[in-house]
């Protein structure tokens, strides 16, 4: 991988971190307003299916984190297990895929 | 006088810690106490020193397992209950005893391009450099580093990933990406980014506490990112 694509996972790394750091503190703030008194499945599903402004908003949260995740993983199999090449970013792109996945499923299953 | 118990490592990578008496003086520093163990103990103890006062950086060894010029340590300062751990320094090959093999530690100034590339010639005038410009404050901030290791034996992301350029070779990097009339900043950038270079630094700032020199390797790593960031955003790297 050249010193630039190498750059630019950087870059994206602490792009998606800044990111994060917004979504986080939206996602609390959100939750601890929302849980005052309780919440029902059914009070969560009234607001959540067919809000187009949350389904962006966690889809964003959601591949911020499928891209921020694996570009720290990679770091921590350099350093801990030696482990480069393409079995590693194989197994990084996969991870990734498997947050979004697993993260989109959630969204849609509040949003539809 | 009250006597000191050491611990001096023997051999090389594989070896063991031998323990010595040495005699307590006052101002004494741990470079006298190897010194008098190789003088006055055992003849075949191999360590590396030259000037004694904190100008050459050979004599870097490890101290209780901190990275210290042993020349400029005073035992009063590191000695826990009249005992020393003396080692070779961290993070290199071990030659015998004391000694490292530092060619790594060297090699990799030499893949950050830590050379200068100028256009000037002997028959042109001096380039005319402004004492108080920003880019020169940058590069006073970080040319003092004397190459003694200790930053690079302090710094765990070596220890974790052999192929990091480390401290001392991103810091003489970034004096030279601040220099004005240095050519080749686009292949140093290069040279200094990804994996082995500044992004794989963790920001733990060991060689930042460590240096002896009280140089900050970890603000010139954070620069170089910078700079990076702007290269590529321009599409320069």
């Amino acid at each position: 991988m050249s010193a630039k694509a190498q750059s630019l996972l950087w870059i994206a790394q602490r792009a998606s971190a800044a990111l994060l750091a917004l979504c986080v503190i939206v996602h609390l703030v959100t939750i601890i307003y929302a849980v005052q008194g309780g919440l029902s499945a059914a009070e969560i599903f009234g607001r959540t299916r067919g809000n187009v402004a949350w389904f962006v908003f966690y889809s964003i949260f959601v591949l911020g984190v499928a891209v921020h995740a694996p570009i720290g993983l990679r770091s921590v199999f350099i350093e801990w297990l030696g482990w480069r090449g393409r079995s590693r970013d194989a197994a990084l792109v996969a991870f990734a895929a498997l947050l979004a996945w697993m993260g989109m499923r959630a969204v849609f299953a509040v949003f539809a | 006088m009250s006597a000191l118990a050491v611990e001096v490592w023997r051999g090389g990578a594989q070896g063991a810690f031998q323990s010595f008496e040495v005699p307590r003086h006052p101002s004494q520093t741990v470079l006298d106490v190897v010194t008098y163990i190789q003088r006055s103990l055992d003849a075949t103890l191999a360590y590396r020193f030259a000037c004694r006062v904190g100008m050459c950086g050979s004599c870097a060894m490890s101290v209780n397992g901190v990275p210290r010029w042993t020349c400029r340590t005073h035992v009063d300062k590191v000695a826990r209950e009249n005992k020393l751990v003396i080692g070779p320094l961290r993070n290199l090959p071990v030659i015998r005893d004391l000694v490292t093999d530092m060619r790594g530690f060297f090699d990799k100034w030499a893949r950050a391009k830590g050379s200068f590339a100028g256009t000037k010639t002997r028959r042109d005038d001096f380039a005319r450099v402004a004492p108080d410009s920003a880019d020169r404050r940058k590069v006073d901030a970080g040319i003092e580093c004397i190459g003694c290791g200790v930053c690079y034996s302090a710094c765990d992301v070596i220890a974790w990933n052999p192929d990091y350029l480390g401290p001392a070779a991103l810091n003489r990097a970034w004096t030279l990406v601040k220099d004005e009339r240095d050519v080749v900043k686009h292949e140093r950038l290069r040279a200094v980014a990804g994996d082995a270079g500044c992004h794989a630094c963790h920001t733990h700032m060991s060689c930042t506490e460590r240096c002896p020199m009280g140089l900050a390797p970890t603000a010139a790593i954070s620069g170089l990112k910078r700079a990076v960031l702007g290269s590529v955003l321009k599409g320069e790297l």
